[in-house]
C-alpha cells in the first residue's frame, strides 16, 4: 500500500477544496440570513442567525411552480427515453440486422450535438406542431437529443449479459419479447439507472431550449426562474441564494440515491 | 460480439434475435425531433425569417452565407469560442488529473473530502452562473468584502468590465463548475490501475514523480481522451453561463458562437442568419463527435470500459 503522505498533492488538493467551498459557504450562509444582516456583514461574514424568510420569499416569487415545471419536464423526458431506448439498445446488441448497426453508427455522430445548437429549427418545428409554450414541447426535443448518449450507456450495460443466459432463455422457448422483459431489462437495471440520472440532469439543467420554446410564467422552469430572479432582484442576495439552494435539492436527492449509478455509468461499467 | 456459438446454423436458430423493428420507434423519434431540425436549419439558412408563426420564411439564396464571410463580430465570436476551449482544456485537465489521482488514493479521509469536491456537480449551470454573478458583483460581492484587505481599486474590483478579465472569469467559473465531473473520471481511471504495477516500480526504486509519469499518466490515456472530448464539447456549447453572467460583454469579449447565435438570430429575430450559424455549429460538433467516436472506439461494438 502507498501510504506515505504526499505533501505537494495534499496542499494542492486543499487549496482547490477552498476554492470549491468558499462560494458554497457564501451561498449556504446567505440563504439563511435576513437581508439586513447580510447587507451589514457582506458575503464573507460568520453565520449569526437562522431564518427561513428567504425561502418563503422565493416561493412567493413562484419558485414552487418553476420547480414543479422542471420536475414535470424531467419526468416526461425520462419517460420518453425509457420507453424508446431499451428496445433500440437490445436490437443493437442482439440483432443480426446490419442496418441496425449502421443506424447506431449514424446516431453516434449526434453524440456531441446538443439540442441548444439547433434551437432555431426546433422552435420552428415545435411551433409548427402546436406545442409552443408547453412543457411537453420542451421534453420532446430534450429526449431526442438524449437518445445517442443513453443508447451508448445502455448498449454498454447490455453487452455485459453473457451469451449463455440468452441460450438458456432460448432453451425455455422464449422469443425476443420474453427475453427482453425477463432477462435483458432486469440485468441492465444499473445501466437504466444511469440513463435515468443523465437524462433527468440534462432536462433539469436545460436553459436555452425552455428560454426559446416557452413564454408564459405558468410553464417557466427552475433554471429560467433563476435567470429572471437574478435580473430582477439581484440586490436581494439572500433570496437569490435560497432560490439556488431550492434548485439543488432535487439534484441532491438523485445524487444521494443514485450516486453509484452515476459513477458506474461515468466509468463505463454500465452497472449490473 | 461475446456470443458463444457452437455452430453457425445452430447458434442462429437456437437464440431468437430481435429484428430491426425493435429499433424503429427510437429511430423514428430521433429522426423527427433531431434530424429533421437539422434539415430545417439548412433550409432556413437560405431564407429571411423573423420567427413569427404567421409569417413565412422568404427565400434569399446565399445571402446569409455570404454575410457570414464579412461579419466581424461573428469572426470575433469564433475566436472567443476557441480561446474558451483552449483555456478550459489548459486549466481543467491539470486540475482534474491531479485531484482525481490524489482522490483515488487508498486513504479513507480522501473519500470524505472527495465528496465535497462534487458539490458543484449538483448545481445547474444556471445556478453556478447566478451564484458567481453575485460573488463577483463589484458592490455587493467578494471584491467589496475583500476591499479592506486588498485595497478598494484593484484588478478584482471590476472583473466583468475588462474584456480579458471577463473572458478569464468565464473560463474560471467553467472550471469551478465542470472540473468535479472530470475529477470523477480521473479518479475512476486511477483506481482501475493495478496496485501491483506501483509495487513493482517501488521495488525498482522508482520515486513518486517517476511513477506518476511512467505508470499513472500512460494508463490514464483513454480517460484523458474521453474527458478532454467532453470538455471541448461542453465548452463549445456553453451558453447559459455567458447569458447570465456577461451577456456576451463587455463589447462582445465573451460572446461565443452559441451566445452569438442566440443574440443575433433569436433575440434580434433574424432566424435565417441564426440558422446559418447553427448549421456551422452542427458541422463543427459533428466533426468533434466523429473524432470522439474514432478516438474512443465506441463504433467498434466493444465494451465501453476501454474508452473510459
Amino acid at each position: 500500500m502507498r501510504t506515505r503522505p504526499n505533501w505537494p498533492a495534499g496542499v494542492l488538493a486543499g487549496a482547490w477544496l477552498l476554492i470549491i467551498l468558499i462560494p458554497v459557504y457564501v451561498m449556504l450562509r446567505a440563504a439563511f440570513e435576513s437581508r439586513e444582516t447580510y447587507a451589514d456583514k457582506g458575503p464573507l461574514g460568520l453565520p449569526t442567525e437562522f431564518t427561513l424568510d428567504n425561502f418563503a420569499y422565493a416561493f412567493e416569487q413562484g419558485f414552487g411552480r418553476f420547480m414543479a415545471n422542471s420536475v414535470i419536464v424531467a419526468a416526461l423526458t425520462v419517460a420518453i427515453v425509457l420507453v424508446l431506448v431499451p428496445p433500440l439498445a437490445f436490437a443493437i446488441v442482439r440483432s443480426d440486422s446490419r442496418t441496425v448497426r449502421q443506424v447506431f453508427k449514424v446516431m453516434l455522430f449526434g453524440l456531441a450535438i446538443p439540442a441548444q445548437v439547433v434551437v432555431i429549427p426546433v422552435m420552428y418545428l415545435i411551433q409548427y406542431i402546436g406545442l409552443y409554450d408547453t412543457l411537453i414541447g420542451i421534453a420532446l426535443p430534450t429526449a431526442a437529443f438524449a437518445i445517442p448518449m443513453s443508447t451508448l450507456i445502455l448498449t454498454g450495460a447490455m453487452r455485459e449479459i453473457r451469451g449463455e443466459l440468452y441460450e438458456a432463455m432460448a432453451m425455455d422457448g422464449s422469443g425476443p419479447v420474453r427475453t427482453f422483459f425477463r432477462l435483458v431489462l432486469p440485468l441492465s437495471r444499473g445501466g437504466m439507472a444511469t440513463v435515468v440520472v443523465f437524462t433527468a440532469l440534462n432536462a433539469w439543467n436545460n436553459y436555452l431550449l425552455p428560454l426559446v420554446l416557452t413564454r408564459s410564467e405558468d410553464v417557466r422552469v427552475a433554471t429560467l426562474g433563476l435567470g429572471v430572479f437574478q435580473q430582477q432582484y439581484s440586490l436581494n442576495v439572500p433570496g437569490l441564494m435560497s432560490a439556488i439552494l431550492l434548485t439543488i435539492l432535487p439534484m441532491l436527492l438523485i445524487y444521494l440515491f443514485a450516486r453509484r449509478a452515476l459513477i458506474r455509468g461515468l466509468m463505463g461499467v454500465g452497472g449490473k | 460480439m461475446p456470443d458463444i456459438r457452437i455452430g453457425p446454423a445452430r447458434g442462429r436458430r437456437a437464440v431468437s434475435r430481435p429484428g430491426a423493428v425493435w429499433a424503429l420507434p427510437a429511430v423514428a423519434f430521433f429522426a423527427f425531433f433531431a434530424l429533421l431540425p437539422l434539415a430545417v436549419a439548412v433550409g432556413l439558412s437560405f431564407t429571411k425569417y423573423n420567427g413569427i408563426r404567421l409569417t413565412t420564411p422568404q427565400f434569399v439564396g446565399l445571402d446569409n452565407w455570404t454575410r457570414m464571410l464579412d461579419d466581424a463580430p461573428l469572426h470575433r465570436a469564433v475566436g472567443v469560442t476557441v480561446v474558451l476551449i483552449v483555456l478550459a482544456v489548459a486549466t481543467q485537465v491539470p486540475v482534474s488529473l491531479l485531484i482525481g489521482v490524489w482522490a483515488a488514493g487508498p486513504q479513507r479521509m480522501r473519500a470524505a473530502v472527495t465528496a465535497l469536491y462534487f458539490i458543484p456537480l449538483l448545481m445547474s449551470t444556471a445556478a453556478v452562473a447566478v451564484l458567481w454573478a453575485s460573488l463577483v458583483d463589484p458592490n455587493f460581492g467578494l471584491p467589496a468584502a475583500l476591499a479592506p484587505l486588498i485595497g478598494p481599486d484593484t484588478f478584482f474590483s471590476d472583473l466583468l468590465g475588462e474584456p480579458a478579465a471577463a473572458l478569464g472569469l468565464v473560463a474560471f467559473i467553467y472550471l469551478w463548475g465542470a472540473s468535479p465531473l472530470h475529477t470523477l473520471l480521473y479518479q475512476g481511471g486511477a483506481r482501475a490501475i493495478p496496485e501491483t504495477l506501483y509495487q513493482a516500480a517501488e521495488l525498482d526504486g522508482a520515486g513518486r514523480v517517476s511513477q506518476f509519469f511512467h505508470i499513472t499518466l500512460p494508463l490514464l490515456k483513454h480517460t484523458m481522451v474521453t474527458s478532454t472530448i467532453l470538455m471541448v464539447v461542453g465548452t463549445f456549447t456553453t451558453f447559459d453561463l455567458i447569458l447570465i453572467l456577461t451577456h456576451g460583454g463587455p463589447s462582445g469579449a465573451t460572446s461565443n458562437l452559441p451566445y452569438f447565435m442566440y443574440d443575433r438570430g433569436i433575440a434580434a429575430l433574424d432566424f435565417g442568419y441564426g440558422s446559418a450559424i447553427a448549421v456551422v455549429l452542427v458541422v463543427i460538433a459533428g466533426l468533434v463527435s466523429w473524432a470522439m467516436v474514432r478516438a474512443s472506439g465506441y463504433d467498434k461494438m466493444e465494451g465501453t470500459q476501454e474508452g473510459i
